[in-house]
């Protein structure tokens, strides 16, 4: 098959955010090849409205997939119907959210393809040659590849908060039903269990103050959220923390969170390579450890090499004499 | 494929329990990776790209947790864990280190030819070793190695060999031929259930992977390590190496981390953080 034959831009996350993030993305590619940007709507009882809203925000066709077997994410079923709608239409782009469902979909498509794809994207770009070119993050996030398809369909995941929700506009665009055959799955889901505390989202924050294993309790966690109530700010932690011990839903670093707030202040926090990469889009960082070899301090504009239950009681009090 | 543990826990005659034994106890495949120990990757300055030759190797760390859980399973279940990877023939040592955690055989595939694969080439190269190993019953793999951090091979094997895949598993347990995995996701915990075979992914919270005793290293180190080359597997040149993958890598660099690097020292504490606070106030980022 030639590689002219694909053509078009297709859009799919299972988290109507990012698919709509991604969907601001997808447009300007769209544009830049002169081509149709489709989104794919899986799931149960999808109404039309929901088709409406991804044309609003940027889509040309909305190819929606209603079946009882899709009414919750399933692997298996999904990438049916996603391999389906890919052969059938044969995009040269597809574009799905790097959530961790995303992640396990984009690859098992990609292989029933036999294409590339590539994780975790934080760029997207088109080159001269129409081809799609990425930035991602490789060697535990110190450094930056710049990747590309050889193959067709080209698949990019893009993590959540990469690119911005675009503003809804008064587009038109059509909504297709498409009927695809999908089989029983052989896994099957017996339970699902929310995270018991709310994750904050930390993608967004402007502040966040973040605790590592230097802190001896949960409740020591009361320090850190003193000190970002003073600040306006959000209290997050590293992997250990959440993941561990599950005090926190989730966490700072290259396998969770990736932030990019004005004032990052580690606390206790050693400073592994998979949590700088994460934090390294943050402007001006502050480090507080007892430990002055910690590998923190050479990520941070600004330390303190101390007892973090003393220094951050004294921050707390400097900023509410300072910020008054 | 599925195998009945009943057998062991009951008074059954020897002959029926050697025989359920022969049929049934679990064959695990655990395919890992030997990379480069991220930590002493250094950066060359004039081009600002990263340096990975000559760099220390080891087991990638989710892949340790992968070997461990798979090995556990084993001691509990009865059967046989298998270690494959696919590297240069250095990798040995790696698979050396799998045998004295407790695998109890181990491959090397190797051949110039697989250089540069990506993970679709990876998975095939894989996926060959393991339809030539013959029945197995679970493929443990870890979510991700820090090296590419595409946590994508293992999705691509479970494709390739057209089972099922659980994957983020932070809890298995095994009842007869069934296997049931909680998977840690963003928002929250799922528990699936499948029938073997199937291919879990693990993170590296589901367990603190042993250190091998000497003891076990010495008794290791007699253990025979298989190679099988591209011939050996039935591959051919245009499906692996930088031919047959799907993605080229243009460029790789290393960001320039331009910090201050300032340590605020003072007679005390609060003196300290009061230096800290002017200079975080100048920097303008509270405000707007």
């Amino acid at each position: 098959m030639s590689s002219n034959e694909f053509k078009g831009v297709m859009v799919f996350s299972e988290n109507f955010e990012i698919f709509l993030e991604l969907l601001g993305k997808g447009r300007e590619i769209a544009d830049k090849l002169q081509t149709e940007l489709s989104a794919v709507l899986i799931g149960h009882n999808i109404e039309d409205e929901r088709g409406k809203e991804l044309i609003k925000h940027g889509a040309d066709k909305v190819y929606v997939v209603d079946n009882p077997l899709l009414e919750q994410f399933n692997v298996e079923p999904y990438t049916d119907v996603l391999s389906k709608l890919a052969s059938d239409y044969k995009p040269e782009i597809i574009l799905i959210g790097a959530t961790k469902r995303g992640k396990e979909l984009a690859p098992r498509l990609a292989t029933r393809l036999n294409t590339g794809c590539m994780t975790e994207c934080s760029k997207l770009d088109i080159d001269e040659e129409g081809r799609l070119v990425v930035n991602r993050l490789v060697y535990g996030g110190s450094s930056i590849a710049i990747e590309v398809s050889r193959v067709k369909p080209q698949i990019a995941t893009v993590p959540p908060h990469v690119f911005e929700k675009p503003t809804p506009s008064d587009r038109t665009g059509e909504v297709v039903r498409v009927d695809v055959d999908v089989k029983e799955p052989k896994t099957k889901i017996v339970e699902k269990r929310k995270k018991e505390i709310a994750g904050v989202r930390l993608e967004e924050a402007p502040i966040i103050i973040a605790g590592g294993r230097g802190l001896r309790s949960k409740e020591d966690f009361k320090l850190l959220k003193e000190l970002a109530k003073v600040l306006g700010g959000q209290v997050g932690c590293t992997r250990p923390i959440a993941a561990d011990y599950g005090w926190f839903t989730n966490w700072i670093g290259i396998s969770g969170v990736k932030i990019k707030p004005k004032l990052y202040i580690a606390v206790g926090i050693s400073g592994a390579i998979q949590h700088t990469a994460g934090i390294m889009d943050s402007k001006i960082i502050v480090a507080i450890n007892k430990d002055e070899e910690a590998p923190i301090f050479k990520a941070a504009d600004y330390g303190i090499v101390g007892d973090l239950y003393k220094v951050v009681p004294a921050l707390t009090e400097a900023f509410k004499k300072l910020l008054k | 494929m599925s195998f009945d543990i009943s057998p062991l826990t009951t008074n059954d005659n020897h002959q029926s329990l050697k025989n359920s034994v022969v049929r049934a106890l679990p064959t695990i495949i655990v395919p890992f990776k030997q990379i480069v120990d991220i930590k002493e990757i250094k950066v060359d300055p004039s081009t600002q790209t990263p340096i990975t030759v000559g760099i220390p190797r080891k087991i990638s760390d989710v892949d340790k947790n992968a070997l461990e859980e798979a090995i556990k399973i084993k001691e509990k279940h009865g059967g046989k864990v298998i270690a494959i990877t696919m590297g240069p023939p250095e990798a040995k040592t790696a698979l050396r280190e799998t045998l004295a955690m407790g695998v109890d055989e181990a491959y090397l595939l190797s051949d110039p030819i697989f250089e540069n694969s990506d993970t679709l080439a990876t998975a095939r190269v894989l996926a060959k070793a393991i339809e030539k190993l013959g029945e197995y019953d679970l493929i443990i793999c870890g979510e991700m190695t820090l090296d590419g951090l595409s946590a994508q091979v293992g999705p691509r094997l479970a494709e390739l060999l057209g089972i099922p895949q659980i994957t983020y598993v932070r809890k298995v347990t095994i009842e007869g031929n069934k296997v049931i995995a909680e998977k840690d996701l963003e928002e929250e915990y799922e528990t699936v259930e499948a029938e073997m075979p199937v291919l879990l992914t693990v993170t590296r919270e589901i367990n603190e992977p042993r250190i091998p005793s000497l003891r076990d290293i010495m008794k290791a180190s007699r253990k025979p390590i298989n190679t099988w080359t591209a011939s050996d597997l039935g591959i051919s040149k245009e499906d692996v190496g930088a031919e047959g993958s799907a993605v080229q890598i243009l460029k790789v660099t290393v960001p320039k981390v331009e910090r201050k690097g300032i340590i605020v020292k003072a007679e005390t504490i609060e003196e300290a953080a009061e230096e800290l606070v002017k200079m975080i106030l100048k920097e303008g980022v509270l405000r707007g």
